[in-house]
């Protein structure tokens, strides 16, 4: 007990976010509810971009429904996208393997990040089934709260945006062109606008949260745009980013958790 | 088909699970630890720039939604106010070009 009530302590000093002193309502259905609540702009998203998932396999012959469960079993978009490509390609079983490993990878260091937020009774059982959705804003969005996260947060934030973006797959697939064009132009910037939201306020708050985020973003350029390095698959380019200025971070501005609170 | 499609599956699903489930323990290391603290904010900014300019139709279009998403991320607006008004900007910009 006392152990767990220290974990928390850490935890919450941990986060940029002071005023969590309400800790004591939490129950699994609140905090499922506050998953799904923060799980819909996510959803959203999914589905427009599984809506050209969809479109993409139909035009490649495969049917609606298989472009559905394909999307709910895999839950990656850079990797469903790349996967498309090389079976449109015949390519062989290896190959496919090695590219949805340098295009998922990210995940793991994702995974990684998110076992040190994670509440006290997440055990494995609960860890295996969290673990199918891991996504780029799923965890992005797990990661910025302020308090640890617990399996039934989880699970709210997972459930939605996975049913969302194998329903996205399926539309697109029967109606090639059900939203505008203009539309979902609009809403290919939904995603990207939501992490966006998600690293300005800290970084406002910590500069030197702020000059992580400024290496990685050079870098990203750099990897880019150089014309050797563009052929690096954008995966593993995210991959560098993360690891080369969160690692320039933690030696130039290590953190220590009494500090953090204050900084 | 369904062969690489599951393929995909499992070697995602264990990229997503094995380090979930092989460190239950809390990281002491203050450096690992830093690491770990820093790398969703290195991650997000790598996924956003420069991706984002490609997201919409037009990257004139996208840095204006860029720009609304930063403007109202500073001031710490929640995000799906920040992922619409970013989206409602794209869709009027691309109405003007």
């Amino acid at each position: 007990m006392n152990l767990r009530k220290e974990n928390l302590e850490k935890m919450r000093q941990n986060s940029y976010n002071k005023d969590t002193m309400e800790k004591e309502k939490i129950t699994p259905t609140t905090e499922f509810l506050t998953g799904t609540r923060d799980s819909l702009p996510i959803a959203i998203g999914y589905f427009s971009v599984c809506f050209t998932f969809g479109i993409m396999a139909a035009k490649a012959g495969i049917s609606p429904w298989m472009a559905g469960l394909f999307s709910l079993v895999n839950v990656t978009s850079a990797g469903q996208f790349a996967g498309l490509q090389l079976i449109i390609a015949g390519t062989t079983y290896f190959e496919m393997f090695l590219t949805q490993l340098v295009i998922n990878l990210r995940y793991a260091l994702m995974s990684l990040s998110l076992t040190q937020k994670l509440s006290k009774n997440c055990h494995t059982g609960k860890r295996l089934v969290m673990a199918f959705g891991v996504t780029d804003e799923i965890f992005a969005v797990s990661v910025s709260r302020d308090t640890p996260v617990t399996f039934a947060y989880m699970m709210g934030l997972e459930i939605t945006p996975i049913l969302a973006w194998s329903l996205g797959a399926i539309v697109g697939g029967i109606a090639n062109n059900l939203l505008p064009t203009s539309v979902q132009s609009a809403l290919g910037i939904a995603l990207y606008a939501m992490f966006v939201a998600i690293v300005m306020p800290p970084a406002r708050k910590n500069h030197h949260i702020a000059v992580v985020a400024g290496i990685a973003l050079l870098i990203s350029c750099i990897l880019k745009y150089a014309p050797m390095l563009s052929r690096i698959s954008s995966g593993f380019a995210i991959i560098i980013c993360t690891v080369v200025a969160a690692g320039i971070g933690a030696v130039l501005f290590p953190v220590e958790n009494a500090k953090e609170a204050d900084s | 088909m369904v062969k690489y499609m599951l393929l995909m599956a499992v070697t995602t699903y264990l990229i997503r699970m094995l380090p979930l489930v092989l460190f239950q323990k809390e990281i002491k290391n203050k450096y690992i630890q830093s690491f770990l603290y820093y790398v969703p904010y290195a991650c997000l900014t790598a996924m956003t720039i420069p991706a984002i300019f490609y997201a919409t139709g037009s990257v004139i279009s996208a840095a204006a939604g860029l720009v609304v998403a930063l403007f109202l991320g500073w001031r710490g607006k929640s995000l799906p106010i920040v992922a619409l008004a970013s989206c409602i900007v794209v869709f009027i910009v691309e109405l003007m070009i």
